[in-house]
């Protein structure tokens, strides 16, 4: 009955979560338009941010990707934007293909936010090795932990 | 090693699982002393956060021994006893060098979630479900600590293991309500809550100079005890109407600053709106009961402040934001800076000026961690908080 109960509560945060991410992925790129731009603030001088000294994984993309670097208003840091320079497929910002990992923004939506945090910290914080057992709850839990790294609003 | 692990809705178990290892540079492993039961856990135990998996280690309020330290470690040594924020700060990006800890951009490696439900991705918690990074929790043997020279501090000699761990989240999390919420000398201040955040909350806005500070509950031991050891006044929310006593207490005008400290598991003494919040939270119309929040917002002076410290997930229903525009409240809410407080109030501990040790009201062993949890959830046998000591 518990473990009912805990699919239930998860799929209803779940979807609830996913039609958030749905909303605003439709809001934020029109499927004819280019790529929008993937931007985070780095709390970094701008002198400390360049396009060719980036850390990996941005830097392995090399032509693949735009940057775009500027000082971020007051004592922000600076603003690191990139985006894929070859349009993508309709096809890759579906729900299916994002649950599916297909998407190659997610990627590089991974490797901007390895970037920041390396500039920043030094290091990327890795996440503890996992005590789960695998429940159908668990599994629709785990699936959205390992996408979450390259999903989001960026 | 041995852990405290949830295993479904309102079912926890002690397992075993994996030592937990360094896996950052800046991590430190901590043998963990004593950890607390907590009012937020009992959210993620009752499935009203559904980011768990079964075998999730929980527990985020802890005190424990330096083990083991990362290469990048440079303010801690094995065998240093340390307090531990409950959220993990990196201590460089912007929120961090701003002293919004709570808010770190590079804890939570889960950051997709919370994107999609706030808006934005908030630090991560120990033991506090995979939407704040699945990080394991504290209800362990042994727990990892990242980014350990900025979220784990030294406890001063003389101040005990059961003082300073409440340092580690309740205290912090109550001394920043009134903080941020702008207690001042002269004012009155209204505390929704007597359980260990609502009791510190009082506390720092007597220490911060509030003329009067009134707390109110329904548990007869919890209101006592904050008497007794906080230095409130109290209402008894089922005994009166809490509005005519906040007024008839404040001159009419109701209190300058309002602190909600229940969260979204709310009672209310209205039983017909305490089941319309019920009914619509088990539906999932909501996710959040906020009674407390809009009996603050009712009740708050005219240009007031309310500060709502208690966890909330979602989104709630009836919010009275008629009140907020028209009484020109100020609404503020935050998950604790902890990294901001924790040496202050450390200082504190030490000089006298604090006390929380009356909030161990128990203390079990790792094995008896289940029961002491649906003991803490019931509020039997008096339990404000149950101490987890899991090395004994």
């Amino acid at each position: 009955m518990a473990s009912r109960k805990s699919v239930w509560v998860a799929a209803a945060g779940l979807a609830g979560a996913a039609a958030v991410v749905h909303r605003s992925r439709t809001h934020a790129s029109a499927p004819t338009s280019p790529d929008r731009w993937l931007t985070v603030t780095v709390n970094r001088d701008p002198s400390d941010v360049q396009a060719d000294k980036l850390p990996s994984p941005l830097h392995d993309y090399g032509d693949r990707i735009e940057t775009r670097i500027s000082a971020a208003p007051g004592d922000r840091g600076t603003e690191l934007a990139v985006r894929l320079t070859e349009p993508q497929p309709v096809a890759t910002e579906s729900m299916a293909a994002r649950l599916a990992g297909a998407d190659p923004r997610q990627d590089l939506r991974l490797a901007l936010r390895e970037a920041k945090a390396l500039l920043e910290t030094g290091e990327v914080m890795r996440p503890d090795a996992p005590t789960t057992h695998n429940t159908p709850g668990g599994r629709l839990v785990g699936l959205l932990s390992r996408r979450a790294g390259g999903e989001g609003v960026l | 090693m041995k852990a405290l692990c949830w295993e479904g809705v309102n079912k926890l178990a002690v397992e075993e699982v994996p030592d937990p290892v360094l896996h950052n540079d800046q991590d430190v492993i901590v043998r963990v002393i004593a950890g607390t039961t907590c009012g937020s856990d009992l959210h993620l135990i009752g499935g009203y956060i559904p980011f768990m998996r079964s075998g999730d280690v929980i527990g985020h309020e802890f005190i424990g021994e330096v083990v083991e330290v990362g290469t990048g470690v440079r303010r801690h040594a094995v065998g240093d006893r340390v307090v531990v924020s409950s959220f993990v700060g990196c201590g460089r990006c912007w929120y961090c060098t701003h002293d919004m800890w709570s808010l770190c951009d590079n804890t939570n490696t889960n950051p997709g979630i919370g994107q999609a439900l706030f808006g934005a991705d908030t630090a991560g918690i120990f033991g506090y479900s995979h939407a704040m990074g699945g990080l394991r929790g504290s209800h362990a043997e042994y727990v990892r600590v990242p980014y350990a020279d900025y979220g784990a501090f030294k406890v001063p000699e003389g101040v005990d293991d059961t003082s300073a761990l409440f340092v580690s989240d309740s205290v912090p999390t109550g001394w920043m309500g009134a903080d941020l919420a702008g207690v001042k000398p002269g004012d009155v201040v209204a505390v929704w809550g007597c359980g260990a955040v609502g009791q510190m909350a009082a506390r720092a806005a007597i220490l911060l100079g509030a003329e009067r500070v009134i707390s109110i509950d329904r548990i007869p031991e919890r209101l006592e005890m904050t008497e007794r050891h906080i230095g409130s006044e109290v209402i008894d929310y089922t005994a009166t109407d809490v509005g005519a006593e906040l007024r008839e207490r404040t001159g009419g005008r109701g209190p300058d600053v309002c602190i909600e400290a229940v969260g979204m598991e709310a009672h209310s003494d209205n039983t017909l709106v305490h089941a319309y919040d019920q009914v619509k939270q088990r539906l999932r119309l909501q996710t959040d009961r906020p009674t407390a929040v809009r009996q603050a917002i009712h009740a708050c002076r005219k240009g007031g402040t309310v500060f709502v410290l208690g966890v909330f997930a979602g989104a709630v229903d009836k919010f009275p934001l008629g009140a907020v525009i028209n009484k020109g409240l100020t609404v503020r809410g935050a998950q604790q800076h902890g990294q901001r407080y924790i040496p202050m109030l450390l200082d504190r501990l030490a000089a006298g000026d604090l006390s929380t040790a009356h909030l161990a009201t128990h203390s079990v062993s790792l094995d008896e961690a289940p029961r002491a949890y649906d003991m803490f959830k019931q509020k039997t046998d008096g339990c404000v908080r149950a101490v987890i000591r899991p090395n004994g």
